[in-house]
Formats: structure tokens, sequence, C-alpha cells
């Protein structure tokens, strides 16, 4: 991929309140690329050649942390993001059959989109809910002690929303 | 009356705040709502406590309609007919069988009220600290404690904080992890939801110690409920001055920021939360020089676990006599455990360092849920292992823990009963380093990824007996070869699911059969034709084709043509698709 050939036209101001506190001391990186995610949805290349630019930090740099860490995406993503946790206490109570009924509901994989840009798979590691385990997160709301049925009755209720709107 | 609704992420994820609007619709408004943290029985959230002078009603799985009889019940100030809504004696033993220091708040204060901190002596250690003590004397006190790294190592506290103080430089860090990134393990969230004070105070009384004059919490990003709490705390305790410049009229001044973590296990490793605080890829370094020596900014630099300072302030205030008159010979004091798995009673457990781990699980845990037989309890995450059922009697104790090849950890404690494989668990684990491995040094990058690769083989039914020895033999030159503690450590689940399950890995090999039914690729069904009614439905789902029959006759499946991927099992309305 040629970063300079990027098709993207994203509105740089809205990172400027950010640059002004951040953008001086190359060690505020993460924090200027987590509130360029919160901004855009994900670090679109012109961002990101924006950021490297303002902060004199180099693109490799940049695109090295960003692929480091689990947290920062280089696409968009769907209005709403599923993180389905695939902690140990999940992983023994079941979380991987979630998985397969959200994903077969879908029709997508881990780290994929649906195609009505609605839905979000990503799996995560552990979100802390341990005891209410298996769980996923759907944006800002958790939901616990799972069931495959449970599930996809959370994400149709969503869709069926959406739809209404 | 004051009533107080549990909101934890926790209490919040089983539906906390309908019941606490629900509440605040429905109660006379000469009540006090107010709300706290995570008191730690999870199994039992959302829980409401009403104090009705010195009474404690404390109503447990509180729906909405509960929630409704609990506000009519305060208003017309009779519980009389709320009994079976409240908790269980049997309940209440979870609690009162705790020793609870750096839990002692949660559940019991709001966290973002600084005035119900204060109100229980908070920031009088600190007080003490900066106005009575000095510095030596209070990394003596530590000393005295006994207190250890609560973030799974164990080393002792006072000694990094003694090496920072003598380290050369004015300008020193002092940082803490609460890059809680065990899965399985969720007291550091806990604490900073449900106490964040406790956890300032202590991260206070670190930078007087060591001299430092700013303080970084460096948190997950997945904690958002926590990030908020924090923030909120640090803003209160800076406007009363106990944050800020000259703190109690003193020359001890002290500043908070806080960083968001953004996502990668091998930040937990200290050189590497270094990095990632200073903007680049978490890559632990070599070491030394130590943190102590040359951390953040290359300047001396501490850091310590949220457990760890959570249990600072209490040292202060009581004495460390009175700390390290708790726990066993090497291990002083409490440890925080997160309970979770196939238990009956999941949640947060606070128990003195000696008592065993059946004390824990059977005692406290309430046992197996759903009456089945306990396999295996993994202790410390990925970089554990799994403690078999034959030594349950094991005390809870960095040395004894250790013995068994687990290790105490952050305190995750996720307990197994016969339906999990330890193959699968290993395999798990290991799926888990391999991703989080941060691909700095060959034996962590690559030999994961191979071991992951066999471990895939045996799961798949592919393994031969080769592949066991091969195992054995990269496990060990992964632990010698790697750099940082996640590398040094990964080889543990498999190490100890080898040590105490090898008839597991045998079966999977030899009789390809996997006897918890988890592994796919073993897993046969079948129907029974007596209970299948012919309705055609599991025919339908399977994606393989393997089921055949016509409508209203008996079905039946083609073990030659099935993946053994249960789409039948959850078709089937009448109970008629068997595991074999």
């Amino acid at each position: 991929m040629n970063f300079y050939e990027s098709k993207v036209d994203s509105d740089l101001t809205l990172l400027e309140p950010t640059l002004e506190k951040y953008g001086d001391a190359a060690e505020n990186l993460i924090s200027v690329l987590q509130s360029a995610q919160e901004i855009y949805g994900y670090l679109p290349t012109d961002v990101i050649i924006h950021i490297s630019q303002r902060m004199c930090v180099p693109i490799v740099k940049i695109i090295g942390v960003a692929t480091f860490y689990s947290q920062f995406r280089l696409t968009p993503i769907g209005k709403y993001l599923i993180m389905l946790c695939k902690g140990t206490a999940c992983h023994v109570n079941g979380a991987d059959g979630i998985y397969e009924a959200i994903s077969e509901y879908l029709n997508i994989k881990d780290n994929e989109t649906t195609e009505d840009g609605l839905f979000t798979i990503k799996c995560v590691a552990c979100l802390g809910c341990c005891s209410l385990s298996p769980v996923m997160m759907v944006n800002d709301d958790t939901y616990g002690t799972l069931t495959p049925e449970k599930a996809v009755n959370i994400l149709k209720t969503l869709a069926e929303k959406e739809k209404n709107q | 009356m004051k009533i107080a609704v549990g909101q934890g992420s926790c209490g919040i994820a089983a539906g906390a705040l309908k019941a606490f609007e629900v509440l605040e619709r429905k109660l006379n408004k000469d009540n006090e709502l107010t709300f706290t943290g995570c008191i730690g029985m999870c199994y039992l959230e959302p829980i409401v406590d009403v104090y009705n002078g010195n009474e404690l009603h404390r109503f447990v799985r509180v729906t909405s309609e509960i929630a409704e009889k609990i506000a009519k019940a305060v208003n017309r100030g009779d519980f009389s007919d709320m009994g079976e809504y409240e908790i269980s004696d049997d309940d209440k033993a979870f609690l009162s069988s705790q020793t609870r220091i750096a839990l002692r708040h949660c559940g019991v204060i709001n966290p973002e009220k600084i005035e119900d901190y204060i109100g229980d002596r908070g920031y009088d250690a600190i007080k003490k600290c900066v106005t009575e003590m000095t510095p030596e004397q209070v990394i003596e006190e530590i000393k005295i404690s006994g207190l250890a790294g609560r973030g799974g190592a164990g080393f002792p506290t006072w000694f990094k904080w003694n090496a920072a103080r003598n380290s050369e430089g004015s300008e020193k860090y002092l940082i803490c992890n609460a890059d809680e990134g065990d899965p399985g393990a969720f007291m550091d969230r806990a604490v900073i939801e449900s106490d964040p004070h406790t956890l300032i105070e202590g991260m206070l009384i670190g930078a007087y110690a060591i001299g430092a004059k700013e303080a970084i919490v460096y948190v997950r990003a997945e904690y958002p409920l926590a990030v908020k709490r924090l923030k909120k705390a640090i803003e209160q305790a800076k406007e009363l001055g106990f944050i800020g410049d000259n703190i109690f009229g003193t020359d001890f001044s002290c500043d908070f920021k806080i960083k968001a973590g953004a996502g990668a296990f091998v930040c937990g490793e200290e050189t590497a939360l270094i990095e990632s605080l200073e903007g680049s890829r978490g890559m632990p370094r070599l070491k030394p020089p130590f943190p102590a020596q040359s951390g953040f900014l290359r300047k001396p630099s501490n850091i310590n676990n949220v457990e760890t300072f959570a249990n600072v302030a209490w040292i202060i205030q009581n004495g460390g006599e009175k700390f390290a008159e708790m726990g066993t010979e090497t291990s002083k004091g409490t440890k925080v455990f997160a309970l979770t798995g196939k238990i009956n009673k999941g949640g947060l457990v606070e128990i003195p360092m000696g008592k065993t781990l059946r004390d824990v699980i059977f005692g406290i845990g309430g046992g197996i849920r759903d009456g089945k037989k306990f396999k295996a309890v993994q202790m410390g995450g990925p970089s554990g292992g799994c403690i078999p059922e034959s030594l349950l009697d094991t005390v809870i104790d960095y040395k004894a823990l250790a013995a068994t090849g687990a290790i105490m950890g952050s305190g995750g404690m996720v307990v197994m009963d016969e339906s999990t494989c330890m193959v699968g668990m290993a395999k798990f684990f290991l799926d888990f380093t391999a991703k989080e491995s941060c691909g700095k040094c060959t034996h962590c990058r690559i030999g994961t990824k191979r071991m992951l690769e066999i471990l895939t083989r045996i799961t798949d039914g592919e393994g031969t007996a080769e592949d066991l020895t091969l195992l054995e033999e990269l496990c060990n030159s992964i632990k010698d070869g790697a750099l940082c503690g996640l590398g040094q450590t990964a080889p543990n689940p498999v190490l100890t699911t080898l040590k105490y399950f090898r008839n597991e890995y045998l079966e999977h090999i030899e009789n390809k059969r996997c006897a918890a039914h988890e592994c796919v690729k073993f897993r046969k069904y079948k129907i029974d034709p007596d209970a299948c009614r012919g309705c055609t439905a599991c025919a339908r789902k399977c994606p393989a084709g393997a089921i055949t029959g016509a409508p209203k006759s008996v079905h039946k499946i083609d073990p030659n043509i099935c993946v053994g991927c249960g789409s039948c099992l959850s078709a089937c309305r009448f109970g008629a698709v068997e595991v074999e």
C-alpha cells in the first residue's frame, strides 16, 4: 500500500485540540492515536500522515505502534462493535459456542464487519467481568451469562431497532 | 434510610442501573439513595443494601420487580415480608469468612464521593507519613509488614522503594501498573471502580517514600468505568489539596496522571509498560538497568500493582507488624483472588495467606456448579498453571504455589470441572501468549507458535507420542531463552498439564478421544431413534450434509461425513441428538 495515495479525506481540524494539548511530546503518541480513533472511529491514512508531520514522528513508527496494540484499527468498523470476551473464565463457560452463534448469524468472522456496516466482531482477551461469563460488550454495554440464543437475540434486537429508524 | 446499589462493572452488566432507576422513581424523597462499587459477590448481583439505623438489609439478584418491592418496604418502614429477597445465611458466609484489607472499602463507600473515603480515616495515612515520618521510616514500616508485589512476582515492595529512593537524580516517577491483562483476573478493576482513593493514597505514600513528584497510573483501556472513576477521584483529591503542591503544608508535592493502555498483555511487564508510557511499542528492555535506576524517560522509576498500593495506607495506619501477623513465614498479609469458572459462588475473595486452595474453592466458593466433579484450578493466568485435586490442600503462599508449577500470579483463580479438556486449556493459553508475544526475542516469538502448532495437532487427532517429547523440549528452551516474564512463564500451562494430566494428552494421541467432549474433531454425534420425530431440523442445519432421513421418519448421522460441529445438537428440539 502506498501511504500517500490514500483516498480518504478526513476533517483534520477535529484533531487540532488534541494536537495542541499533546502534540509536542513524542511520548504522548498513544494518547493522540487514542483520541484520533475516538474522533474518526479508526485511524485513516491522512490522519496518520498529519499526526506524523505535526508530532515529528516517522510514519513507520506510528504504524508500528498502531499495529502493536489491539485497540487500534486501520479500517472503519460497524456502528456496533461487538467485543466478545475469550478470557479464561469465558472460555471455560462456553465462549466458543457464543462466537459460532453470532458469527453464523451475522455471517462474518472475527475482525470483520457486516456488509450493511452495522456490526463488527472482535474477540478480546478479557473484559474483567469473569463472574458473569460468558460475556460480550456491544459498544459500551456489557451483557453477561450469555447463551448462544441470548447473544443472537441481543443482536437481533439491535438490528430490528436500526431497521425501524 | 440509606439505600445503596452496587455499581461495579459486573453489577451494571447484571442490571444494577435498572434497579437504581426504579428505586429513584419509587422511593420517598426523604431517603438517601446512593451507590457503591463492587462488594465482590458477583454471583448475587445486582445487590441493594438498605441501612435502617444500625440494621442492614441486603437484597440480592434484584430485578426491577424486586426493586419496586424494596422501595415499597422502605417507604412504609416494614421489611417483614421481604425475607425471601434478602441474602441467605449461607451467602453471608461468603463475606464473613474473608479478611478484607485491600478491599476494605469495596462495596461499602461511594467511590465517587471523597467524603465517604475521608469519613473512614481516608488520607490519614499520607498525612501521618508527610508530617510525622521520614521517607526512610515509611520504607521501614513497609519492610516490617512484609508486603510483596501483588502483581504476581511477589518481589518485596520495600526493596523496590528503597532502590528507587537511593537512586541518584531529583526527577523520579512512581507508576501504578493497572494494566490488568491476565484473562480471569479482575481484582484491580474492582479496586479502582470501588475505592479509587485507596489507590491514590497508597501511591502518594509510595511517591513520598521514593521521592517522586509525579505519579502515573497506567490503566487498561478496556476498563472505561475504572478510568472514569479514577479521573473523578483525582480531581476531587486535587481540589482538597491531597494532590498538588505542598501537601498538608509540607514541602512534599506530587502530581497525578492517567495513561490509558492500548491493549497489549506484555505491557504488564514493567519495562514494556515503560516503553508504552513513552509512546512506543510495548517491548521489554533488557535488565539491568532496572527501572529503579533507569525507567520512565530514563529516570529512576518505581512500578507497583494496584492491589499492592491498596494495602499501603492500611499498613501505615495499623502498623506493619499487624499486617505481618497474618500469613505464613514467607508470605505476609492477605491476597485477593478472583474466583470464577465452574464455581457456585464466583466473585472476589480476600483471605490471609496460609489458607488452603480447598478453603477458598470449597469453603468460600461453595464448590463446583451443577454437582459436577472438580478437575483443576488454574492460577496465574497465561504465566501460571493448572493445579489438580490431589494438591488442593496446598497453602496459599508464594513458595508453596510455585512448587506446584503454578504461581500465585495476580490472583485469577479459574475453576474447572470434568467438562474442561486440559489439552484444550493448554492450547487456549498458548494461543493467547503466541498472539501476545511482542516478537522481540526468538524463543518466545517462534517457540510459542511451534508449541501452539503441536497442541493443535494433538487436539485435532494428529498428534504422535514424539510430540510430547518435543513439547517438553520446547518448554525448557523457551523458559531459558526468553527475555522477559511473558516468555519465561509461557510454557507453564503446558508443563503443569503435562505433569498432572498427562493421561489426557495420551488419550488424545493414542485413543483419539477427548473425555471432556470439548475437542470438536473427536466429537461424534448420533441420533436416538426413540426420541427422533423426523422433523428434519437437524438435517437442514447440518453444514456437512451428514444427516439423512425422510420427514417423519428417524434420521441418521453418517459418522464418516460428520465434522462434529454440534449444529444438530442445538437444532434438535426433542433431545434426540446425543454426544458419544
